[in-house]
């Protein structure tokens, strides 16, 4: 969304919260009519749910991530937003795992067909990274702009309030400097925060965000504080390592649909699923009619799905893609290069999920550079299947 | 009236009985599966039991005796559908364990009298045996999945029971991925889902109920607990555990016993109706 002049003005300046005001800022969200959803630790991670009081939040940890590995870690302060990305995304608020979409029944002859309302909620997403407002984005290009948009994802979206938190770390699995998506929050947030010991620096990106900060009376910030902040957010790009080269990868990925190490990687990929339902942009589901026993009653359901499942691309005479090795090409060549053709942009954020939650620990930005090397590439190209 | 619904029966072979239960714990819906069908033979329920033919027999259980396979012949013949539940009617269930060692050394470890006991070396499948119709995994079975089944029948199409991995339902439950986030031995990728992913749920790994998914690759699994510092007796039991004998799971478990150096071969000619019958 392009900025209004007003959002322009309201965007110079930013304001500072004391880290004592914390609580103030959650208690004009929730007066705002918001529901909070942030970050909070469950089963051993910083998952994303309700949150009400400070106390709520991972409070002095952070996540320690590697290929199919995610620890907690305590730090050595008090920060509450000190971590990377966790196993959730903002996907299971703004496209819910599973979803009732109609509930039809038999009456007479006909069937009588209700559809079910959509829920109205308005969520405040408080602590949404760079790389997670690209996934919004992309997620938004396919369910918002198109010819069917899809009501459900369309009054979530437009009902919440994003609070960006800019990352002043970054997990080793972290590459969103090579898709061009972050740390750094640019566009596409209320208010942006970036978290210092003391505080935090407010930016201001729409009216909604303002209108909601005003409350707070907050003086603005000082040079002295913007400096500390910018510091700050200087670390998360130099923790940086991972690299995924993205030109080069769109442009040759598509080549090499034939390179023997797919088998490779179908020895070592499970077909899961983990991946795609990690990754913020995957937004395949699935639609079933699901029967009651004798009441002729008969509900809608929509459920995440995924293209590593086996009947995925099943149609009459059974699945198109029958292996593993096909599952896997599909996805990558999708998520890092048809992608591009569909949408516009790469619909890969680099924010590190699918390596950190594959439970084997499979690398697409290892796997790529292999992929693309001329070396193995001995066969023809067959159908991109 | 009562004649026009379709007949019911629910048989039980080598089992604990607790896919029936699942039946019998609807407590919500049991009369309307029974204002829907007419539960002909269903000894858990009633001890009225009604003869053949059934439109539709839910079998429990395994093959390990003679008698069993007898009648088995016989109930298939006395039904249109004949629909499995659970592991043991599936895969032949924990019993199956015994297809990988010694019949004997089992019964004298299980019974004071060996000698009174008449039952078949190996525990198999009901399809190992008879032609089934439609087979639900679990152990036990969901009880979602047992209603689609009769539901699906009755209707006269397909059951709907996914052939997705554990993972994806526990995912879209919430839940954190107990191999990542804490190192735990889980067969959640390899299994398929059907459970609503309920042991991850309490911080607990995946034991494979409901048998493996299509095109699993537990290989791929075990390697990587071996790499996490699990042992190979342990990950051999994990994967020979409830579907011992569910194909990709057996041979996997194979493989690492071997690695362990307590090699378990399958008997010889285990679906061969000759050499089981023997002992």
């Amino acid at each position: 969304m392009t900025a209004t002049p007003e959002q322009l003005t309201i965007a110079a300046k930013s304001l500072w919260l004391d880290k004592k005001e914390f609580q103030s800022f959650l208690n004009v969200l929730r007066e705002g009519g918001y529901q909070i959803i942030g970050p909070r630790i469950e089963q051993g991670a910083i998952v994303y749910g309700p949150v009400d009081r400070v106390e709520d939040f991972p409070l002095g940890w952070t996540d320690e991530q590697a290929p199919g590995l995610y620890r907690l870690k305590k730090r050595d302060d008090d920060a509450l937003f000190g971590y990377a990305v966790g196993p959730h995304s903002w996907k299971r608020f703004l496209f819910p795992p599973q979803l009732d979409m109609m509930r039809s029944k038999k009456v007479g002859a006909g069937w009588d067909m209700e559809p079910v309302p959509v829920e109205t909620v308005k969520y405040a997403f408080l602590g949404v990274r760079a790389c997670e407002l690209s996934a919004i984005e992309v997620q938004d290009r396919v369910f918002l702009n198109s010819t069917f948009p899809d009501e459900y994802y369309q009054q979530r979206r437009r009902d919440s309030l994003i609070i960006a938190v800019n990352c002043t770390m970054a997990a080793a699995t972290c590459f969103c400097t090579s898709m061009d998506s972050g740390p750094r929050c640019r566009t596409g947030y209320d208010l942006a925060l970036t978290e210092l010991i003391d505080g935090y620096v407010v930016e201001v990106g729409s009216v909604q965000g303002a209108t909601l900060i005003e409350r707070l009376a907050l003086p603005t910030v000082a040079a002295v504080q913007e400096e500390r902040a910018e510091v700050a957010r200087r670390q998360a790009v130099e923790q940086i390592q991972r690299v995924l080269d993205r030109e080069h990868v769109q442009s040759t990925l598509k080549q090499r649909l034939n390179h023997v190490h797919w088998d490779d990687v179908a020895a070592r990929c499970l077909s899961c699923a983990n991946c795609t339902m990690v990754c913020p942009t995957c937004f395949c589901s699935s639609v079933e009619d699901v029967t009651m026993l004798v009441d002729q009653e008969v509900v809608r359901q929509r459920r995440w799905d995924s293209c590593f499942n086996f009947d995925f691309s099943h149609v009459s005479g059974g699945p198109v893609r029958d292996q593993t090795r096909s599952r896997y090409r599909q996805w990558l060549t999708h998520k890092l290069t048809t992608w591009v053709d569909q949408f516009g942009t790469s619909g890969c954020v680099g924010c590190g999920r699918c390596i950190t939650w594959c439970p084997v620990g499979i690398d697409l930005t290892k796997e790529s550079v292999i992929l693309c090397s001329e070396a193995g590439l001995d066969k023809p190209q067959d159908s991109p299947l | 009236m009562t004649e026009c619904r379709p007949k019911l029966a629910v048989m039980k072979f080598a089992s604990c009985d607790g896919c029936q239960l699942t039946l019998l714990d609807m407590e919500d819906e049991l009369l309307t599966i029974a204002r829907a069908v007419q539960i002909s033979h269903f000894a858990e329920a009633s001890s009225s039991l009604a003869p053949g033919p059934y439109d539709l027999t839910l079998v429990e259980g395994s093959i390990t005796t003679r008698e069993d396979r007898q009648r088995l012949t016989q109930l298939r013949e006395d039904s249109k559908y004949l629909v499995t539940i659970g592991a043991c009617a599936t895969s032949g269930g924990v019993q199956a364990l015994r297809n990988f060692g010694s019949h004997d050394e089992f019964m004298r470890g299980v019974y004071a009298r060996p000698d009174y006991i008449e039952t078949l070396a190996t525990s198999t499948p009901i399809a190992a045996h008879v032609k089934v119709d439609f087979e639900l995994r679990g152990c036990p079975v969901d009880k979602h999945q047992l209603l689609e089944v009769i539901a699906s029948l009755l209707a006269g199409h397909r059951p709907k029971t996914s052939t997705e991995s554990v993972c994806q339902a526990c995912k879209r439950r919430g839940n954190v991925c107990v191999v990542v986030a804490q190192d735990m031995p889980c067969l959640g990728p390899v299994t398929q889902a059907g459970c609503g992913a309920i042991c991850p749920a309490y911080d607990r790994g995946c034991y494979g109920c409901f048998g493996p998914t299509r095109q699993p690759n537990p290989k791929s699994l075990s390697d990587h607990l071996l790499r996490q510092r699990l042992g190979e007796v342990e990950c051999a039991m994990l994967l020979h555990g409830i579907n011992a004998y569910a194909p990709e799971f057996a041979t996997e478990g194979q493989r690492l016993w071997e690695l362990a150096g307590v090699p378990k071969p399958l008997h010889a000619s285990l679906h061969s109706d000759e050499e089981g019958a023997q002992e």
